[in-house]
């Protein structure tokens, strides 16, 4: 039907090319704008984003499910398999956790006499919820997975994730029904930390590889690789003494930490909600720009 | 009559395949699937999307949907709003408007094609991304899921023409 020969389509084309062009380059502007707009006002972007991802979830959470369920299969035969090893591994793990249990026992019971002769206020005991990963962002540009539990189950923004191994990350923000986790390797994820044996305290700052850096530390400070790295607490974010990693290299370049958590493996969660606000937690009509979008708000050096 | 309107309705919803592949692709992207390492080294699958249906099926796949596609992939990813959006509109442009060079090419040359759009894509998110967070973003994970990608573009080709081929035939 559309005969390029006929006057109305031989004026029309042209036209109807330009507009498409001015149309073309009217998305790319508005994607500049979004961007600049991100920068800006970080507490609304954050918003559209929570609401779209809400929406998305429960697809997200169906299409999650095999894959979960298939690697649970492929686990239990892989378990099958060194069932013998695993067992006598399990022996020996049992014969030292049970000289262990001798000391803690001993140690609570004298911790109490000493709670009591000092009169000590314990920490209110923290209230958690458990979450299943249905998305993991984690590539070049972010490292962030989504969480299957949001504002109605219970989870608020700046909640701690841990796993049974260590710390996951923190809650950068919530939807109604589900939650962006920021792991402890993101660009903007900065953690107070101490060095467990020395004291020493530090910065653990995300650089969205495997293994974060550790930054602010004193002036000629004695750091090993193997030495622990726990959270200090600092800053009211994050408890004290929950683990984080070890340290894996010190060189020229810096110092690297091999989180305990090891990301591939995060399949469940613990979201605990320590009742620490933080900085995170400041009125946003007080803080509307300056907001962070998670983590501490710890400047690059 | 009543066969037109079917045949309109199967006709509007064959033609929104192309866009709902390209969604469902960018969902599929962010589907945990715990394999060690391949979070990092996972494979772009709406750049693909995006690049072919540009070059085969301008028409079915607008530049506004281009725009939702990459906002919704900048959402889920939790990049900055924005950066995929203006990724993928410049793999759109680009295609669309080099798209006679490659009319009845090769697959080769197609593939061809394709490494020098991904790597400019590449190359964009990673100066987009470095300049909002003003420091330089490790520019390894970024090659790798290059290399990667760009491996894994034959077999969703080998998809989308034959999808192409079998629901959208000839126009």
């Amino acid at each position: 039907m559309k005969d390029p020969q006929r006057p109305v389509y031989r004026i029309a084309a042209p036209i109807k090319n330009l507009a498409q062009r001015f149309a073309y380059m009217g998305l790319v502007v508005t994607a500049f704008a979004l961007m600049l707009l991100g920068r800006a006002d970080t507490v609304m972007v954050e918003r559209v984003r929570a609401h779209v991802t809400d929406a998305v979830a429960p697809i997200l959470d169906v299409m999650s499910r095999p894959v979960a369920t298939a690697n649970e299969v492929i686990d239990q035969v892989r378990e099958l398999v060194d069932l013998r090893a695993e067992n006598q591994r399990l022996r020996q793990e049992k014969a030292r956790l049970l000289r262990w249990q001798t000391v803690a026992r001993r140690m609570e019971a004298e911790n109490g006499t000493l709670r009591a002769m000092l009169n000590f206020n314990a920490v209110p005991p923290a209230s958690f919820v458990s979450a299943r990963v249905i998305a993991d962002n984690s590539g070049a540009f972010s490292q962030s997975l989504v969480l299957n539990a949001g504002a109605r189950e219970g989870v608020r923004k700046g909640s701690v994730a841990i796993t049974g191994d260590g710390l996951v990350g923190r809650i950068a923000a919530t939807g109604n029904r589900s939650a962006r986790l920021l792991l402890i390797t993101d660009l903007n994820s900065h953690i107070p930390v101490l060095l467990e044996s020395s004291g020493i305290r530090a910065i653990l700052a995300g650089d969205n590889t495997d293994r974060p850096r550790l930054i602010r530390l004193p002036q000629r400070a004695a750091v090993t690789p193997g030495e622990r790295i726990v959270t200090s607490g600092h800053g009211g974010a994050f408890p004290p003494r929950l683990p984080v990693g070890v340290v894996a290299s010190v060189s020229e370049s810096g110092i690297r930490v091999q989180p305990f958590v090891e990301r591939n493996h995060i399949e469940y969660v613990r979201v605990v909600d320590f009742g620490l606000s933080g900085i995170l937690a400041l009125p946003q009509s007080t803080r509307p720009v300056a907001k962070p979008s998670a983590g501490q708000p710890t400047p690059d050096p | 009559m009543k066969s037109t309107v079917w045949y309109r309705l199967d006709a509007l919803a064959k033609n929104l395949t192309p866009f709902g592949i390209t969604l469902i692709l960018v969902l599929v992207g962010v589907v945990p699937l715990f394999l060690p390492v391949y979070a990092r080294v996972a494979p772009l699958l709406p750049v693909m999307a995006v690049y072919h249906w540009a070059m085969h099926r301008p028409r079915l796949l607008p530049a506004y949907a281009v725009f939702l596609i990459g906002f919704l992939q900048d959402v889920l990813t939790g990049m900055p709003i924005g950066v995929n959006i203006v990724v993928f509109l410049t793999i759109y442009g680009v295609v669309v408007s080099q798209r006679r060079f490659f009319a009845g090419k090769s697959f080769l040359i197609s593939w061809l094609g394709f490494a020098l759009v991904a790597a400019g894509a590449a190359a964009e998110s990673w100066l987009l991304v470095s300049a909002i967070h003003v420091t330089l973003v490790d520019a390894r994970a970024v090659l790798v899921q290059y290399l990667v990608t760009l491996g894994c573009f034959p077999v969703f080709a080998w998809f989308f023409l034959s999808w192409q081929r079998s629901v959208l035939g000839q126009g």
